[in-house]
């Protein structure tokens, strides 16, 4: 318990997915103009990381891994090693996966999908998706730490990009040097928070 | 860019239109793998190959894809260009490529291969689209090039693994600034190369949401 506790921990603020490792930095610049907005994409990065990385964890310990089809029991499958295949197949989970969450949620959740609808799309082609997913298979995470794994790229992701909102928000009414106004300056800011998020690094738990 | 010419579309992305100075594109992988030279370079050189052949390739069967499921086509090219991509780094180059661990797979969402394949293949001939992935790819190449330059020159005192300022734990004069090789200084260096790019082209500036109202009271301001 501890173990995952401090996995998590690690993955939400000494690695965050933005700050430390510019995943998903595209999105995070193009869509921190609102705090609302920021949030309801925040929330959609969680749900879809909560799914993805245990899923794409599944299907490289069964299928792709070496020696992953043993299971099947077809002689001479244990030598068979697919992980140079990895890329297509998390990819194509991961759009897979949005797209299912996209229609489930239409039909079933209406009041969700109509909050996180218009991010849902923008998913598939965040890097913090794929970025999780493929740091889960590099550090070869078991299906329980996968799971707390993506759920915590997830929250440090949210944090990150609700708080660059929240300070883009009122940085709107401050008087900045004419080229260095909107990207340049956001860019600057982001840094800044980065520096304070290193503040995190070495916490263990 | 009206008229889609050939040494247009190879120049424009260097400066003028850079991909991730003015389109915000592709920055995701970009500042990860800047803090040494010649993991950058090789870097560059894996998203020029792939953008200018997914444009091509893209563009070469771009009357034959439904557009319905047209995203998913263009992803599957892209990752099985960034498999080759891996495979060969892994073969021939395995030092750098354990050092750019993940994200040479991140290529595959590089929003920079992604934009080009569908904002620009989608609508032109085979040849000027993989000029275009040249241009695209230069210009991130470009961009990547100069913060890792100063990355490493000031955190490390050298250029390409050569020591240029002679470090002060090698009997040198330098005192390496550590900041360089952590993730801020990349955000710092990109914020201030856009501030420069812009103060060139003050066509790019973007408009401000509120107007500073002058100080009619000075006094009571101060």
């Amino acid at each position: 318990m501890e173990h995952y506790l401090s996995l998590f921990i690690a993955s939400v603020f000494v690695e965050n997915m933005a700050l430390a490792f510019f995943l998903g930095i595209c999105t995070f610049i193009a869509v921190s103009k609102k705090v609302s907005s920021a949030f309801g994409l925040g929330i959609a990065v969680i749900v879809v990381l909560v799914i993805t990385v245990p899923v794409n964890n599944l299907i490289l310990t069964y299928l792709l891994d070496e020696g992953a089809l043993t299971w099947t029991g077809v002689s001479g499958a244990e030598n068979i090693d697919l992980a140079f295949l990895g890329y297509l197949s998390y990819i194509g989970v991961i759009a897979a996966i949005v797209q299912i969450l996209e229609m489930f949620l239409d039909k079933y959740v209406p009041a969700l999908y109509n909050a996180l609808g218009v991010f849902l799309p923008l998913i598939t082609v965040n890097c913090a998706i794929l970025g999780a997913t493929l740091f889960m298979s590099e550090r070869s995470y078991n299906f329980g730490e996968s799971v707390v794994y993506g759920f915590g790229a997830g929250v440090g992701w949210a944090l990150a990009i609700t708080a660059l909102a929240g300070i883009r928000e009122k940085l709107k009414y401050s008087d900045v040097p004419g080229s260095l106004q909107g990207l340049g300056i956001t860019f600057i800011t982001v840094g800044l928070m980065s520096l304070g998020f290193m503040s995190f690094s070495g916490i263990q738990l | 860019m009206a008229e889609a010419t050939p040494k247009g579309v190879l120049t424009t992305p260097i400066f003028n239109n850079n991909p991730i100075a003015l389109q915000i594109l592709g920055i995701c992988s970009a500042l990860a793998v800047t803090s040494s030279m010649s993991v950058s370079l090789v870097m560059t050189l894996a998203v020029i190959f792939v953008t200018a052949f997914s444009s091509m390739f893209i563009s070469l069967i771009r009357n034959h894809i439904p557009s319905s499921i047209r995203i998913i086509v263009q992803m599957t090219i892209i990752a099985s260009l960034v498999i080759v991509v891996d495979q060969i780094l892994k073969a021939y180059a395995y030092e750098i490529s354990k050092q750019l661990s993940v994200f040479v797979g991140l290529i595959i969402t590089n929003c920079i291969v992604m934009g080009r394949a569908e904002g620009f293949a989608m609508s032109n001939t085979p040849g000027l689209s993989f000029l275009d992935g040249i241009g695209n790819g230069l210009g991130y190449g470009f961009i990547l090039m100069v913060v890792s330059f100063i990355r490493e020159l000031f955190g490390s005192g050298s250029v390409f693994g050569f020591t240029v300022l002679a470090p002060v734990q090698d009997g040198g004069w330098y005192v390496p600034n550590g900041l360089f090789l952590l993730p801020p200084s990349a955000f710092f260096i990109i914020g201030l190369i856009i501030w420069v790019l812009r103060t060139l082209n003050p066509e790019q500036i973007e408009e401000n949401e509120f107007q500073m109202k002058e100080n009619t009271q000075p006094k009571e301001a101060v």
